[in-house]
């Protein structure tokens, strides 16, 4: 029978959730590296048993660690993320140059086929890559030094790739999205990139439409890599039916286009789910009401799903790397919150229920669907 | 032999026991002691000073003898009574929340 086991980063430790297909039943293990920062744990999907964890403090700095037993035991890797040759600068937030500093990994994604091959989304903003199980770490400078680098600059967390794609039928394509630049593409394995960020329009820059400088909080695609590109922006919920080169809203009738999260149906490449949240000020539902938005349209028409989730005075936020699916035949949906919540719809939103309620402050949710 | 106390966090990393001892081969000073704790423990590299820059990082003190030793050259002697194992070497995060 099938199984799930999900990959919960908090600001205090790490947790590892399983369950079997049914998803009603949990076992929790940890806090792993308790007292750390985890911001992002994934697993190989060409090796189940080998995780990867970016563990951070600010006292120490960052680790990465690597599991081989599916987070029953970890070992620290290598640590060392040099940018390649001078960093440059890129803007701050008044506008004036800043020097590119290495500070934090966001988000580590494995590869496709090689579990010893994995790309790490760093602040500042750059893409590394390891092919040795994490033991050493190289820098696409192809991606900072295209051109737009220096009118990158920090969102409020920081200026930081967060989002890494991987396209299973082209292999040398990949997107990354970064806070706030945009999103960019390669189609040469990363050595080359371009910005794809045309009919993105943001009004907290000077020039709303420019190429570079908006707050994208999260892409996401189908896992097959052949629907449709989905964005939540800083505000507005975008799609691209071309690969990035367009962007169009559908932000249609969401209560509010602010968010942080969003995810694509494992089987159903246009069904998307977004959590809205109240404004960039107030990082909480609109009326203190916690509901996840699906469309089944592609983005074109939204339904809220309540079943299961806070309908009073419920004021968190769901991260932008705390929402995943799995991959059974009834698609599983989680997602964690900044209350320390993580829930799990085990028949693709209908329904919610928890299945933790106390940890700190979840910052990452992924789900491997095991054998 | 030298003596050094870690944080309680960098003990887990390490799988250290409360305090270390290191055989320290050139002059004590702060950068020959910290070279040799990484030495040891490879694992905490990066962790107590920069992988590039080598500067201690930012939110880590160090103390001996009832002195506070941060702002001291990396390559300065360390007090004889660390150098011979009589006192401990102290490396203490900054108390600054979390």
């Amino acid at each position: 029978m099938s199984a799930v086991r999900v990959l919960v980063g908090t600001r205090k430790g790490a947790f590892v959730l399983t369950s079997d297909a049914v998803r009603d039943r949990w076992e929790i293990a940890g806090p792993h590296f308790s007292g750390w920062e985890i911001f992002h744990l994934k697993g190989s999907p060409a090796d189940s048993d080998r995780l990867y964890a970016s563990q951070y403090s600010a006292w120490f700095g960052q680790l990465i660690q690597r599991s081989n037993d599916g987070g029953r035991t970890w070992a620290a890797v290598g640590n060392s993320f040099q940018y390649d040759g001078a960093p440059g600068m890129h803007e701050w937030y008044d506008g004036t140059p800043h020097p590119w500093e290495f500070k934090r990994v966001w988000h580590l994604e494995p590869s496709l086929s090689d579990p010893d091959t994995i790309y790490a989304g760093v602040e500042d903003a750059a893409l590394f890559r390891s092919t040795d199980g994490g033991q050493t770490w190289e820098e696409f400078s192809g991606l900072r030094g295209h051109g737009t680098g220096p009118r990158w600059q920090p969102g409020a967390g920081g200026m930081c790739l967060h989002t890494i794609l991987l396209d299973p039928h082209q292999p040398d394509r990949m997107f990354v999205a970064i806070s706030a630049a945009g999103v960019f593409r390669t189609d040469d394995a990363g050595r080359t990139w371009r910005p794809v960020n045309h009919g993105l329009k943001s009004q907290y820059i000077p020039d709303p439409n420019a190429e570079v400088g908006h707050c994208v909080h999260r892409i996401a695609t189908h896992r097959s890599g052949r629907g449709a590109l989905f964005m939540q922006k800083h505000w507005d919920v975008m799609r691209s039916d071309d690969a990035g080169l367009s962007w169009h809203e559908i932000s249609g009738n969401l209560p509010t286009d602010f968010g942080f999260a969003i995810e694509v149906h494992a089987h159903e490449p246009d069904t998307v789910y977004v959590v809205p949240i109240t404004s960039d000020a107030e990082h909480f539902p609109p009326e203190g009401r916690l509901r996840v938005y699906r469309s089944r349209a592609g983005g074109y028409e939204w339904e809220p799903l309540t079943e299961g989730l806070p309908q009073r005075h419920c004021y968190v936020n769901v991260p932008r790397e705390a929402m995943a699916v799995d991959a059974l035949d009834a698609c599983g949906v989680y997602f964690g919150t900044s209350g320390g919540q993580v829930y799990v719809s085990a028949n693709g939103g209908d329904s919610w229920a928890l299945i933790v309620r106390d940890l700190p402050a979840v910052l990452s949710v992924e789900v491997q669907t095991l054998p | 032999m030298i003596r050094v106390q870690l944080p309680a966090q960098l003990r887990t990393l390490a799988r250290a026991p409360d305090e270390v001892t290191l055989p320290v081969q050139r002059e004590a000073t702060q950068r020959s002691v910290l070279d040799a704790l990484e030495a040891c423990y490879p694992m905490l590299r990066g962790t107590i000073r920069d992988h590039i820059s080598q500067q201690r990082r930012p939110f880590l003190r160090v103390f001996a003898c009832g002195k506070d030793l941060s702002q001291e050259p990396p390559d300065a002697p360390l007090p004889d009574s660390v150098a011979s194992g009589a006192e401990p070497l102290l490396i203490v995060g900054s108390v600054a929340g979390g």
